[in-house]
């Protein structure tokens, strides 16, 4: 969506106009949605009154498809049809999906691009279209609670997804017809949540176990602004890991046989999870399944999930090692995750950390609340100069070097957003192509680490060994996305690539699936498209006009200001005219080129004044 | 955008060895406050991409100046010193000597019995290594003497490694 609004960071040119923004929580087990309503951050409930959504969908066989509640009735009486804990698939391959393949008892099959997608009563799904299914039902229970359409929505992913994951989670927001305006990790998440309900100030340890994924944070809390000293974890190691452990302890408790059938599967891990989250209060469960009946102590479950705990404190070791903190230093810890309810689980994070950690937002919802105080600074409800977050890149980016090695290129726990060139040559005499392979990963060998993307930069003019000078720029944005410019620097030739990881969806596919799943809406979608690309005309007409107003004279020659006030004029015209959103959304995007030079100056106007000084000379006081 | 301003300007501070590293991260959020890409998230694509393109920049320039390495790299480099080249460091018999006893004593640690005292003590001997190479910088680099600085550099530049692999052994024992 190209919409230019020259007014000032946090400013809204229509003060009275709110628009509607959420914070969503798309997780392992359950999803939640969250929206600020008269400066609160809450949890929106469904009409039931059920805050949690679970992150379940049942395809049946007549094409229908329900989500949440509904959907988990089908658990045990249909596992093949029923999709749970599809984050644990999202952005990834067939190989890392096989190697769930015991845990989740789903049909596999790849497409003709090799991408893992699930066989269900309804044909073949990829784990993007399960998430999309979930995002939508959130958003409509958003829609009927806000009375309104949605505006934009900020979606958590754990800190230690890689670019595919991220990727993957965009992918679904895409499809889903949500606008995302950041992805914010987790953790983060959770620590706005705390940090402005409990004004702190100092470093927060954030210690998030969900149903399927783990992450740390260390934060720098001052004034304001969330700056993340260091984040890791496990994107695959969560509560669900204990419901197997404790699945497996009772198989061979019952004498079950190694291959179960996926009935047998469900029933022991429904089982499983029930017993531990009995444990939460009692000391000691009575099992009963099938013929056979039994106990559970909590000390017996405890030994049997250490070995998943002490997975975790190592990655709390390592992210204080990388933030530079010594463990005393931490003023504050965050529980985050329905698992951090085992006692275990808190036992021993008080333990290492030393310090009782807090637990006053609950550890289900605290993280959607984080999102939907995030959305309403970044959507421009909240006047935004209290709060900022800089976050950093989980995982290091590098690029194949020669003998298969890694060279990296922008390590892990960087603040983002960031760019880093490296300069490269060619090694043969006359070679005019270079394959760049873009990884993700700490290993040096490049079949240790993930393969994002590959692409060639061709036309380089012969040269001998040794003399072009290719320059690899990396850039990843705020979201933590990575883009790759290669450029050969004595001739110009430029070569660039949005990095689409292996595993995601290509534009054909999202704009296929998009299709597919709207063609029973098309009206309403042509309507909602239309309403929606002349809220974005009417802005931009009017900060355009401003802007031009205050600094068309000082920034722009006369033949320039003519210019844009004749495309300004076409824009109303077809504004007031057009009832077809492409056409207007073109007018649009022509605007916003013709603008594009006029807001450059605008922006490096700003920014002289504040390297001048300016703002500098405030600190002080500030 | 054009940023040709070296990077202590994008901090209105003047080139200098010495950084008071608490005021540096107090302009650093302060400029990031107006620059983050998340006060253009409704904004158009090219201003958000001028954002990012902001927002990188004063990361570059905050990630140099705190790290006493690159900052001696990154003074030198003001001055027309590329560091990125060979050194002269090689012919420096007395430092190669060193070297060598240093990585030896960092790779029989693991082996002996008291493992943490031994690696506690070889952190400090590094440290103080390096602190004192930090202050040889300085005089050289204030006297202009910059290839005796650049090798100063070099050397720091071997500590600062040395340092990260005492980190990941560690970590390795941590985990152990």
């Amino acid at each position: 969506m190209a919409l230019l609004q020259i007014s000032e960071p946090g400013q809204s040119p229509q003060p009275h106009q709110r628009r509607q923004a959420v914070g969503i929580d798309l997780g392992t087990t359950n999803s939640l949605v969250a929206s600020v309503r008269s400066g609160m951050a809450e949890t929106l409930p469904d009409e039931q009154g059920r805050h949690l959504l679970p992150s379940v969908v049942h395809y049946a066989s007549q094409g229908a498809t329900c989500v949440g509640n509904e959907a988990a009735e089908h658990n045990i009486s249909d596992p093949l049809n029923t999709i749970l804990s599809v984050k644990r698939l999202l952005g990834r391959g067939l190989e890392d999906v096989k190697m769930l393949g015991n845990q989740l008892p789903y049909d596999f099959q790849t497409d003709q691009g090799g991408m893992p997608k699930i066989a269900t009563a309804c044909g073949l799904v990829s784990p993007i279209q399960v998430s999309a299914e979930i995002l939508r039902k959130l958003v409509s229970r958003a829609e009927a609670s806000l009375d309104g359409a949605l505006d934009g929505a900020v979606i958590t992913v754990p800190a230690y997804f890689d670019e595919a994951q991220r990727q993957a989670t965009k992918d679904a927001a895409t499809l889903a017809g949500v606008k995302v305006l950041r992805l914010l990790n987790e953790p983060t998440a959770a620590a706005i949540a705390y940090g402005l309900d409990n004004e702190k100030e100092g470093v927060i340890a954030v210690y998030d176990l969900g149903g399927g994924t783990f992450d740390v944070s260390i934060l720098r809390l001052s004034r304001g602004v969330f700056e993340v000293l260091a984040t890791g974890g496990d994107s695959a190691l969560g509560g669900d890991d204990f419901d197997h452990a404790i699945a497996e302890w009772l198989r061979q408790q019952v004498g079950m046989s190694e291959s179960l059938n996926p009935t047998e599967q469900r029933i022991l891990l429904e089982t499983a999870k029930a017993a531990k989250e009995e444990l939460t209060d009692s000391e000691s469960v009575d099992i009963e399944i099938l013929d056979w009946s039994g106990v559970l102590s909590r000390d017996v479950m405890d030994t049997l999930i250490e070995d998943l705990l002490n997975k975790t404190i190592r990655a709390c070791r390592r992210s204080l090692r990388d933030a530079e903190i010594a463990v005393d230093k931490i003023d504050t810890v965050v529980l985050v995750g329905g698992s951090t309810r085992t006692r275990r689980v808190r036992d021993k994070v008080t333990e290492f950390f030393g310090v009782e950690p807090l637990t006053n937002l609950d550890p289900d919802r605290v993280v959607a609340l984080g999102a939907a105080l995030q959305a309403e600074v970044l959507i421009g409800n909240k006047s935004g100069d209290e709060m900022l977050l800089l976050d950093v890149i989980p995982l290091s980016l590098g690029i194949e070097t020669m003998g298969g090695l890694i060279e990296k290129i922008i390590h892990r726990n960087t603040t983002i957003p960031v760019a880093k060139a490296q300069e490269f040559t060619t090694f043969k005499d006359g070679q005019t192509a270079m394959a760049v392979h873009i990884l993700q990963g700490e290993r040096e060998l490049v079949d240790d680490c993930r393969s994002l993307a590959r692409f060639e930069l061709r036309g380089i003019p012969p040269m001998v060994a040794g003399a072009a000078k290719i320059r690899v720029t990396y850039q990843v944005d705020a979201d933590g996305l990575l883009s790759v410019t290669a450029r050969e620097l004595t001739s110009n030739v430029e070569s660039r690539i949005e990095v689409k990881p292996s595993y995601g969806l290509d534009e054909d596919e999202i704009t296929q699936m998009l299709q597919d799943s709207f063609s029973h809406a098309r009206d309403d979608m042509q309507a909602r498209a239309l309403r929606e690309q002349q809220v974005d005309a009417d802005r931009m007409i009017q900060d355009l006009l401003a802007a031009l107003k205050e600094d068309g004279d000082k920034l722009l020659d006369t033949e320039e200001i003519q210019c844009l006030q004749v495309a300004v004029k076409e824009l109303q015209k077809i504004r007031a005219e057009t009832t077809e959103h492409r056409v207007l959304a073109r007018q649009v995007e022509t605007v916003g080129k013709t603008s594009e030079t006029f807001a450059a100056r605008r922006m490096d106007a700003s920014i002289k004044s504040a390297l001048a000084g300016h703002s500098l000379d405030e600190i002080e006081q500030g | 955008m054009n940023f040709s301003s070296d990077f202590f300007a994008v901090f209105a501070i003047s080139p200098s060895w010495d950084v008071d590293i608490d005021d540096l991260g107090v302009r650093y959020r302060k400029l990031q406050q107006e620059f983050h890409p998340d006060r253009y998230a409704t904004k158009s694509d090219a201003e958000k991409r001028l954002a990012v393109q902001a927002a990188s920049f004063i990361n570059q320039a905050f990630d140099t100046l705190k790290s006493p390495l690159k900052r001696a790299q990154y003074l030198l480099a003001l001055k027309g010193v590329e560091s990125e080249q060979e050194t002269h460091i090689t012919s420096d018999t007395v430092f190669l000597m060193r070297q060598i006893e240093l990585r030896e004593t960092l790779s029989e640690i693991s082996a002996k019995e008291d493992s943490w005292s031994n690696i506690e003590a070889l952190r400090a001997d590094v440290e103080s290594t390096y602190y004192e190479l930090q202050a040889e910088f300085k005089h050289q680099y204030e006297s202009d003497l910059f290839d005796d600085a650049f090798n100063a550099v070099a050397k720091m530049q071997f500590f600062t490694k040395l340092l990260v692999e005492i980190g990941q052994l560690e970590a390795e024992l941590e985990d152990a």
